[in-house]
């Protein structure tokens, strides 16, 4: 067994990318990933004969750019299909609000709304920036050490260096709600809607929830080409992204496997010795990182008996309760959005009218039921990358909110009643959609969770909350990407920085584990 | 004559904050809008020969500091403790929560046996989180933005507190402070109805939900009157809650302050960019250096203050400021006492705080009534019969009873109070009393309901919320009630405020006018004659 | 009684309190958990006597107990406790200590390998919260069975005799630390050679029913050995004689420490031949690693005190005058003749030969003196008769 071989579990975006660091440093790594192509959540997907759709997120805002550029992923094949797409929230009126970045107009909207936007979303910007500046690195421990201080000391000044006042409003505002302060600074319904939307996809929070305003910062502290806050489709579908991550891997030496079902993390005298494939097959490594969710990881592959006891009730404690559902839609054209410009369907398409309606819609998920009116972000993915569909024909990719992983009725049942309703809004705002529908799948957290091996089928590994942030992401003593048992790291989303297709997460555990050296 | 100092409502801060002032040597004035003094803290005769509580209706927070400091026995206060808690079932069971501890275990057992042994990992947890934050509630918040020497040293004893939990707390502390009380619940119990049943404490006063992030928290309120310790730092303030604003009034009379009533304020006068003094309702000036407002932030700004004296700033800051009223109080003389069969006869939890929401769901769907702009159809009661404990407060045989509600909304569906609305709400809380007690609407001689309407008319609390400002991060510790306007100072030389919108908050903890009074003073030059915090290794 | 009045109740009645009450005099009680002991019955000197010298009989239905089965029962238990479970033989008893994640002390006590893959585990503070955390990942069936087991610490040099008169055949045989089954009026009566006295002793477990007539029959045995029932206060004296510490008073149950640093590793409590880092995983090993390679803050330590005044309370010094720890428990012994005491120092103090002082403060006629006596660490424990470990037991 050499000292610097590495075996990374699962190879989603942040399994890729820890790979191609570490193979990069020098290390032997192989990736094992369970599905026949790499990605994780994040691939593409043929979903009806001749339709592919991006499994899970369907647009790119978050990548790291360094990231980007140290793997060459341009050089890699990776492409954007579109960039800078402007972000529609319809009005079932047809007074359509148009957002991209700080540029807003239509709908409801009045001019003060309009410059107070501007000056909103600058801020916003800065203070996202701050958290841009620990998203590069390890998370500090709490201890008086200087060397973990020092971290927190770089988060303070980079709080003081906004000066007084944006210092004053950052920690004001980043422990609570977006419904509170959208409220204090915007008129318009339909805006603070679609702002709101940020702040609550993929979580299990609605708009008045506090950690909804970390939220829509966190979203915030990605780029696309240099800009911030921007979106971008991906030529391809998502699996662009990750097909270039593993060339880059591939590339630095790093050897994937596709089809390798990790059963267990093999864990001898307290020590991670390698995994165990469902095949039988027994890789043996000196480290294992996994880009599984913490849950999935300790629980399932490890067995919580292998940790102590505080760290097995740490595990079972983490929140990840999923509350998304992913729609796929074949059709036969593209849909008609009552007042809505074709030219419009290139871009996001939000259905979040306001955010007293995506509360209510949340409400529903805290009693395990399904919102009685979903609330959707969509997209048409062919209207940028016609290749992914038959000639002529369509995807609709949309993300479905509330869907409670914890359904009282179970998914198998209410599978069918959430495509139910979530076509009837999407009737009321395109009608005739139906009609057009070849083929239609609907992802549940229940079948997120299968599919892609992600405990609660919550995207993000782990709630983004206060509570799972940063040094207590997934929970204390394993946020630095090592775990407590030694040889076993962790670089998926449910370590710090978190969701989103950024990378973070994968080249900080990199950084890690080069760091430690030989010691595992 | 001309006063060194004015204080703007005789609450149990104003009082405080005054009493210290006069003990410091300044001559003090307080102003009250109506005919008695207390604010929130009274006790009224609103139905012959009863006294009710008729705001504020347990005294668990009062700073034994300033209890002991003010002399507040020598001015007639008494803190006698009462029993325990009850939640009833709708399966006609309860859940108990006895003083005793190994009655209170076993109670929990018949619930869940491992969440009776889990209770002591929870309260041993909370009581640590209680003892961090106790050191605070007497000091002024130190401001982050600021390099003054006073701020870095706060900063450093903040930290230095922090550093002392030990790492596992400090993340634990962090976690509590950012989590909902359902959340932290479901880390130490399994049942329901004991999560149901603790997480009430979570809710009180708050415009959230028990899934709120933010909730846990809310906890201490409840738990900090233990830890205290000393008995008697928790219970019933004999005679109603207005024999501690007796008590303060007392104090402050005993150091020559004067309190006037019925003299509402108009406004703050400001001249050259200090405050000269006040004008009163009935034209009357009175003039003084020093201007304190125990007022709620929004009251102070929006309505004391001439819109022009203010920085537009200060008044963006006062118009942002949260108070939405979340409670209402029912106040209920009793001709008898009321049976709760599910009690069993002789159940000393008769004597505790009785509840009437048995799981989480409900609770949650309390305040999602709030958010619609309607009262809570199922509520969240903290209900309490204080006479079977005060001799003093009804004629012997009879009650009182205090019926404390969450949730109820600032507005209806966006419209003002109407009178019907108080009553329907009036009714959906006997209906829900009724329910657990066959002889309780029969008992009822007279009933006081008040929604967040009654409570602005009367005591002046912006929206009817009981904290002069909701208690959410935006608005705790160094942002209370403004970033950077934290320490008790207001926008302009003499201007200070000291009411529950300041640091530490709401609840009748007098602490908010003591550290109004040690800056002051500070300001003044003056020697502090405000207590520390008594603290503990 | 309807389960709901149970608050008619505050504390319950051992199975053996129509017995015990009969023989207290002096109605002096404590609580211990659910229950009330006896502090002492008739005299606490006579009773600790009866302890060295003939048999005491201590009721110890209190003790906290749980049943531990199932297929993953063992790996459990060593995952829990510090020590490795898998040395215990069935029929075995073993001391034992368990930690929290950060190698602090939660409680001591005794598991009991009862049949293959059937364990008791009795504790003086209940752990149902820590038992059920700890077997997250494991399938194991814990039941708390403290209301279900009446117990007896018979406890004495004629202890052995007793029982055997009793008519418990080959008792003598049984080794300490060993397990054994009777039949007892048809119901099983289960004993086992363990205490808390450090002397011959015994303690017997049947189920409650069967309690009083197996305090009768124990009686009707010892008459003309000595028995006699004992309560606390003679216990303690003891059990810091055998050396033996206590929760909550030589140290604090990492659970329900408040502040930090006031809790006690297996180490700092001279426990850490119960500590076996040839397991690859129990909880707090990780912690205690660190500990062994960093050392430890504390040192808890046997004192052998100057003079005849107990120490109990006292600060402790070293030569220089620095107060370098406390006692945690202290008394004069009357079998050694010694003013003994446990003592928690800060490290590095605790070692043989130590320059040490006891600050005791005392009271003659409500005139308080104090004295600084000379306290001389001692390895060993204080009292230690050989018929402890003697098997076949004899009738001593």
């Amino acid at each position: 067994m050499t000292s610097n071989n590495v075996i990374i579990v699962g190879g989603g975006h942040n399994g890729l990318v820890c790979a191609a660091y570490l193979a990069g440093a020098g290390h032997k790594v192989t990736v094992l990933e369970a599905a026949s192509q790499v990605g994780g959540a994040a691939v593409t997907r043929e979903f009806a004969p001749g339709f592919r759709v991006s499994a899970c997120a369907h647009l790119l805002f978050m990548l790291n750019p360094e990231i980007y550029r140290d793997l060459g992923l341009e050089q890699q094949g990776f492409e954007l299909a579109a960039n800078d797409l402007e972000t529609v929230s319809l009005s079932s009126t047809g007074g359509h609000l148009f957002l991209s970045g700080s540029e807003a107009r239509g709908g409801d909207l009045g001019p003060e709304d309009v410059a107070r936007l501007k000056k909103f979303n600058a801020r916003m910007l800065k203070f996202a920036g701050v958290l841009r500046k620990v998203y590069t690195g390890r998370p500090p421990r709490l201890t008086s050490q200087w060397s973990e201080l020092k971290t927190l000391g770089k988060l303070g000044l980079a709080i003081r260096g906004m000066g007084r006042d944006d210092m004053r409003e950052f920690l004001r505002i980043a422990g609570i709600n977006i419904y509170d302060i959208l409220q204090e600074q915007f008129d318009s319904e339909m805006l603070k809607g679609a702002m709101a939307w940020d702040a609550v996809l993929g979580g299990h929070l609605g708009p008045r929830s506090n950690n909804s305003m970390l939220n829509y910062l966190h979203r915030l502290t990605g780029e696309v080409n240099g800009k911030r806050g921007a979106l971008a489709s991906v030529k391809g579908g998502m699996g662009g992204v990750t097909q270039a991550l593993a060339k880059a891997a591939a590339a630095a030496g790093a050897q994937i496997r596709t089809s390798a079902v990790v059963s267990r993390i093999l864990v001898e005298n307290g020590v991670v010795t390698g995994v165990e494939l469902e095949n039988g097959e027994k890789l043996s490594a000196s480290r294992v990182v996994s880009s599984a969710d913490p849950r999935t990881t300790f629980i399932d592959l490890v067995g919580l008996r292998h940790l102590e006891a505080g760290v097995a009730l740490q595990v079972r404690n983490i929140r990840s309760r999923g509350s998304v559902a992913k729609l796929h839609l074949a059709l036969d054209a593209l849909p008609k959005f009552t007042g809505l410009d074709p030219q419009a369907l290139g871009g996001r398409i939000l259905i979040s009218p306001s955010m007293v309606e995506l509360e209510q819609a949340f409400d529903f998920s805290k009693y395990g039921e399904m919102s009685e009116s979903p609330m959707m972000e969509i997209t048409l993915p062919t209207v940028h990358d016609p290749e992914l569909a038959p000639g002529g024909k369509h995807v609709l990719s949309a993300l479905v909110q509330y869907a409670p992983y914890e359904l009282k009725q179970g998914w198998e049942n209410g599978r069918a009643e959430l495509l139910q309703r979530t076509m009837a809004v999407l009737e009321r705002y395109a009608p005739g959609v139906g009609a057009s529908v070849l083929h239609s799948e609907i992802l549940s957290p229940a079948d997120i969770e299968r599919e892609f091996r992600i405990a609660g089928g919550h995207w993000h590994h782990g709630e983004f909350a206060l509570d799972q942030f940063m040094m207590t992401r997934p929970f204390y003593g394993s946020a630095q990407y090592a775990t407590p048992l030694p040889g076993l790291y962790l670089c998926g989303a449910g370590s710090h920085p978190g969701g989103g297709v950024m990378g973070c997460a994968g080249r900080n555990a990199a950084a890690e584990i080069i760091a430690r050296g030989g010691a595992a | 004559m001309k006063h060194d100092a004015i204080v703007i409502g005789a609450g149990h801060n104003g009082l405080a904050n005054a009493a210290f002032l006069a003990k410091a040597g300044m001559k003090v004035l307080v102003l009250e809008k109506n005919p008695w003094i207390g604010g929130a803290a009274v006790s009224r005769e609103l139905h012959e020969g009863w006294i009710y509580s008729n705001c504020s209706y347990v005294c668990s927070l009062l700073r034994p500091e300033i209890y002991r400091n003010l002399n507040l026995a020598k001015h007639g206060l008494q803190v006698i403790p009462y029993g325990g808690g009850v939640t009833f079932l709708r399966n006609g069971d309860i859940m108990g929560n006895y003083i005793d501890h190994d009655v209170k275990r076993r109670e929990i057992a018949r619930h869940s046996k491992r969440d009776a042994d889990a209770y002591h990992r929870f309260s041993r947890d909370v009581t640590r989180q209680c003892r961090f934050i106790r050191d605070f509630l007497l000091r002024t918040p130190p401001d982050p933005t600021s390099f003054r020497p006073r701020d870095i040293y706060e900063l450093l004893y903040t930290m230095k507190k922090f550093l002392n939990l030990g790492e596992r707390t400090m993340y634990e502390t962090i976690r509590f402070y950012s989590m909902s009380v359902g959340d932290y619940l479901d880390e130490y119990f399994e049942s329901d109805m004991v999560k149901a049943h603790f997480s009430g404490s979570g809710i009180i006063g708050t415009a959230l939900g028990v899934y709120s992030p933010g909730t846990a928290y809310v906890l201490l309120h409840h738990y900090m009157g233990d830890i205290d310790g000393s008995a008697g730092a928790w219970g019933f303030a004999r005679g109603g809650m207005g024999s501690v604003s007796k008590a303060l009034a007392g104090a402050l009379q005993e150091h020559g302050g004067e309190i006037r009533t019925d003299a509402g304020v108009d406004r703050i006068i400001v001249n050259n960019g200090r405050v000269s003094g006040v004008a009163l309702e009935n034209g009357d000036e009175i003039h003084a250096d020093i201007v304190v407002s125990n007022l709620d932030p929004k009251r102070t700004f929006l309505k004391l203050f001439d819109e022009k004296d203010l920085d537009p700033r200060m008044v963006e800051r006062a118009r942002n400021f949260k108070i939405r009223g979340s409670s209402g109080k029912l106040n209920i003389a009793l001709d008898g006492a009321p049976d709760f069969p599910a009690l069993g006869e002789n159940n000393p939890l008769r004597v505790g705080d009785m509840h009437f929401v048995d799981s989480m769901e409900r609770l949650e769907r309390a305040f999602d009534d709030w958010k619609n702009g309607m009262w809570s159809r199922d509520p969240y009661v903290d209900c309490l019969i204080p006479t079977l404990t005060d001799p003093t407060m009804a004629p012997p045989g009879k009650h009182f009873m205090s019926c404390f509600v969450q949730y109820v909304p600032p507005k209806v569906k966006g419209k003002d109070w109407t009178d019907e609305d108080r009553d329907a709400f009036g009714k959906v809380v006997i209906d829900q009393i009724g329910r657990y007690s066959p002889n309780f609407k029969d008992l009822i001689l007279h009933v006081e309901v008040r929604t967040p309407r009654e409570l602005e008319a009367e005591v002046g609390l912006t929206e009817g919320n009981i904290f002069q400002g909701e208690l959410t991060m935006d608005q705790l510790m160094f942002n209370r009630p403004f970033p950077g306007y934290a320490q008790y100072r207001g926008p302009m030389k003499g201007m200070y405020m000291c009411g529950s919108g300041t640091h530490p908050g709401g609840g009748v903890m007098a602490a908010p006018g003591a550290n109004a009074a040690r800056e002051i003073l500070a300001d003044m030059k003056r020697t502090n004659v405000v207590p520390e915090t008594e603290l503990d290794d | 009684m309807n389960q709901k009045e149970h608050f008619r109740k505050f504390v319950y009645q051992t199975a053996f309190d129509s017995r015990t009450s009969r023989l207290n005099q002096l109605k002096a009680v404590h609580r211990w958990k659910d229950y009330l002991v006896a502090d002492a019955y008739e005299d606490v000197a006579l009773e600790y006597f009866a302890m060295r010298n003939s048999t005491g009989v201590f009721d110890l239905c209190p003790m906290t107990k749980h049943k531990i089965s199932g297929p993953d029962a063992l790996d459990y238990l060593n995952r829990l406790l510090t020590r490795d479970v898998s040395k215990l033989k069935p029929a075995r008893v073993s001391y034992c200590v368990w930690c929290d994640d950060d190698g602090q002390v939660i409680d001591d006590g005794t598991v009991f390998h009862m049949r293959e893959g059937e364990y008791m585990l009795c504790s003086q503070e209940r752990q149902l919260d820590w038992l059920s955390i700890s077997a997250l990942g494991f399938d194991v069936t814990i039941e708390e069975v403290t209301h279900d087991i009446a117990a007896l610490a018979v406890q004495g040099p004629t202890s052995c005799a007793i029982l055997r008169d009793m008519g418990l055949a080959n008792i003598e045989k049984l080794k300490p630390f060993g397990i054994t089954w009777f039949d007892f009026e048809g119901s099983e009566l289960m004993v086992s050679r363990t205490g808390f006295t450090g002397d011959l002793g015994y303690e017997v477990w049947i189920e409650p029913a069967k309690a009083e007539a197996l305090w009768d029959a124990l009686f009707a045995a010892g008459r003309i050995r000595g028995i006699r029932a004992i309560g606390t206060h003679a216990l303690e004296m003891t059990r810091i004689e055998a050396g033996f510490i206590q929760a909550g008073v030589d140290f604090l149950p990492a659970d329900s420490a408040v502040r930090h640093g006031r809790t006690r590793s297996p180490f700092e409590l001279g426990l850490s031949w119960l500590v076996d880092f040839k397991k690859p995983n129990f909880t707090g090993r990780q912690a205690l690693l660190a500990e062994k390679e960093r050392g430890s803050r504390f040192n808890l330590v046997k004192l052998d005190i100057e003079g005849n005044k107990p120490a109990k309370d006292a600060y402790i010094y070293n030569g220089k005058n620095k107060v370098v720890g406390t006692v945690t428990s202290a008394m004069w012994s009357p079998t050694a003749k010694a003013n003994i005491a446990l003592a928690s120092l800060h490290a590095p103090w605790g070692k043989p030969g130590d320059d040490l002082y006891a600050e005791i403060y005392y009271q003659r006629e409500l005139k308080w003196n104090r004295v600084k006596a000379r306290a001389t660490v001692v390895e060993g424990v204080f009292f230690d008769p050989e018929r402890r470990k003697v098997t076949p037991a004899r009738d001593y």
